[in-house]
């Protein structure tokens, strides 16, 4: 009896470990790259510059940690880690927040409003995204250096939050939302805007929650028009602030890898811990179409 | 509570298509008025008009003494009742019955009270802090009435309200949204492709078809005296029988018998007979061919034929029937004749 029973169940066995042996190489692959973080944020500068990174954990870690968090070099000083973490998130949550306001109410005028032109509107919208920041960075920076608003908030916001990404989810979901709510609403005596807050913003919360997850992350991880627009240092954003860290122009001044590396650390924290906290929302938002 | 009159309404569709054709008549103050038709007909397309979620083309539309061609849903006094209910998802039961009047700016404890009226008619009690998509079918489609008689408004718009439940359910909210209607005695404009709900519920019925009013009658005008055979065909189930005939000398005959006098026209004609019209009878003039007999319990139905014209009769579950001849005789004045080519009744 267990000879008939054994082969198939082993056969799966073996198939289980192959899956889970793939798995776990993903895993290392994804997470080596931080746990040689963690190892070279928890000895000396000097070592680093001497061993590189090695299997040796320091105790330098809560002291790296400190300096990581509250230490400031520079010229004024004001780039402590705190204030870097915070202009970040700023940056992340105005972008975030931004794109999807701007997003649903284009998408809104797109799907409900019967514009002369509206869906040549909307691939008009949609083909911006054959121009990323990249392509358009000097006319972007020279409009906000104009305005003034170089080293601000909302200059570092506001170029960045028309978007044909959320436009398009959200020109997605409102065109499965049923016709027959919109008449109701209408003969409720809800107006374009009363319908818009008390009916279709209820109702996107999934979408606007996937979408919060995909733009944080994107606007978190933003390099290059912080860097070209922020140059005092008590506007620096974590990702760009890293770079300046090890960047030491005197000769005989070793870089502050640990402090470095460990804001680096830092920087992957909050991201992550959005995606796990919002992850069954995200995936109901991007799948769930009808209500 | 209001009458409401369309005179000459028409509507065309920017691609040119006639979706109604000018079409006029009048709903007397709290009276019950069923519009029926097949699909694409355009019945729910001048329902849509008079609640204001279409415009009208041409023509001139009143409700109560006001023009309100132009006038927004919203301020037209109208409730509306949706085939799929159209309820908000993610309010509750009791928001969703108070939406409408929240966005009269009507004082809370005002809506509280209504609701709880409302809720109290409908039976909605235990389930006003529920979603909708805790309810049953039956209980949407009671929360889309709730929402409705909150409004205390002059007209009542049902859009194909009960297509969405299940038979038995449906029997029931029929019975329910006519006593209702009744009792509220708001005037009432109900849309509905079931020839059964439009004879059980209207005061009148107005037959559509093509975007033209075919006929408009009480139900038992409209069964009994059928204006078209497109009428005649629609309501009842199963459809009147069309026989060939032919009219000379002012009267109708049906293959040498004559069965209708009065006809002014000449040449060919169609007969239409109800099934129940036929009565087996061992000296009916109509010899029958019977091939299929469907049995529907409390009655029965045989199919045959007379001569080369296929037939239907209509019997109760008493009468002993076999397949083979069968002699029919015709009820006296139940016979409707039509023209060939028009259908119109002659």
């Amino acid at each position: 009896m267990s000879d008939m029973t054994n082969p198939p169940r082993r056969r799966l066995r073996l198939g289980t470990i192959m899956d889970h042996a793939i798995l776990i190489i993903g895993v290392l692959v994804m997470v080596l790259p931080l746990v040689m973080l963690v190892q070279m944020s928890s000895i000396p500068d000097t070592e680093i510059i001497k061993t590189g990174p090695s299997l040796h954990f320091g105790d330098q870690l809560d002291d790296n940690f400190e300096k990581a968090m509250f230490g400031a070099t520079g010229f004024s000083g004001e780039n402590a880690g705190t204030r870097m973490l915070m202009n970040s998130l700023i940056l992340g949550i105005g972008f975030a927040v931004g794109k999807i306001v701007i997003g649903m109410m284009a998408a809104y005028a797109i799907v409900y409003f019967r514009l002369r032109f509206a869906t040549l509107a909307f691939w008009v919208i949609f083909t911006t995204l054959l121009l990323p920041l990249e392509v358009r960075i000097l006319p972007s920076y020279e409009v906000v250096q104009n305005l003034g608003m170089v080293n601000t908030y909302h200059g570092l916001i506001i170029p960045l939050i028309a978007s044909a990404t959320a436009t398009f989810f959200f020109r997605q979901f409102f065109r499965s939302v049923p016709e027959e709510l919109v008449e109701a609403a209408r003969i409720d005596g809800a107006g374009p805007v009363r319908f818009f807050i008390d009916i279709l913003v209820p109702l996107s919360q999934t979408m606007i929650a996937a979408m919060f997850i995909i733009m944080f992350v994107f606007g978190w991880n933003q390099y290059l028009w912080p860097t070209m627009i922020t140059t005092e240092e008590g506007m620096f954003t974590l990702v760009r602030g890293i770079k300046q860290i090890v960047q030491v122009l005197e000769g005989n001044r070793v870089p502050e890898f640990g402090r470095a590396n460990l804001l680096a650390i830092i920087a992957v924290v909050p991201p992550v811990l959005i995606v796990v906290f919002f992850q069954s929302w995200f995936v109901k938002g991007l799948t769930e179409s009808d209500k | 509570m209001a009458q409401v009159s369309l005179n000459n309404v028409q509507k065309v569709y920017p691609n040119g298509f006639q979706a109604l054709h000018p079409t006029g008549f009048e709903v007397a103050d709290g009276e019950f008025v069923v519009l029926v038709g097949p699909s694409g007909c355009g019945k729910s397309t001048l329902l849509r008009m008079i609640a204001g979620l279409e415009d009208i083309t041409d023509g001139s539309l009143h409700i109560g003494d006001r023009v309100v061609n132009h006038v927004d849903p919203a301020d037209r006094d109208i409730a509306m009742v949706f085939q799929n209910y159209a309820l908000y998802p993610h309010m509750t039961v009791r928001k969703n019955i108070a939406y409408g009047l929240q966005n009269r700016k009507i004082a809370k404890d005002v809506i509280a009270g209504k609701v709880a009226e409302a809720a109290e008619m409908l039976n909605l009690n235990d389930y006003l802090d529920r979603k909708p998509s805790q309810l049953s079918g039956g209980q949407r489609q009671r929360v889309a009435m709730g929402r409705a008689i909150v409004r205390d408004p002059s007209v009542f718009l049902f859009d194909e309200p009960l297509s969405n439940l299940d038979a038995k359910l449906r029997n029931q909210m029929r019975v329910e949204i006519k006593a209702l209607q009744r009792r509220l005695g708001v005037t009432s404009i109900y849309v509905t492709h079931d020839q059964v709900e439009a004879m059980t519920m209207a005061d009148r019925i107005i037959v559509m078809n093509a975007g033209r009013i075919e006929q408009i009658g009480t139900p038992s005008e409209v069964y009994h005296r059928p204006a078209s055979t497109f009428v005649a065909s629609f309501m009842g189930a199963p459809p009147m029988n069309m026989l060939p005939g032919v009219a000379e000398n002012g009267a109708a005959h049906l293959f040498d018998l004559p069965i209708a006098d009065q006809v002014a026209a000449r040449g060919e004609v169609i007969v239409g007979i109800r099934p129940e019209d036929l009565i087996p009878d061992a000296t009916g003039p109509l010899a029958i061919e019977v091939d299929h007999i469907e049995d529907l319990g409390a009655h029965r139905l045989l199919h045959g034929a007379l001569r080369d014209a296929r037939l239907t009769v209509h019997v109760s579950k008493d009468v002993e029937v076999a397949h083979g001849p069968l002699r029919v005789a015709i009820k006296p004045d139940a016979v409707s004749v039509f023209d060939v080519t028009s259908g119109a009744r002659l």
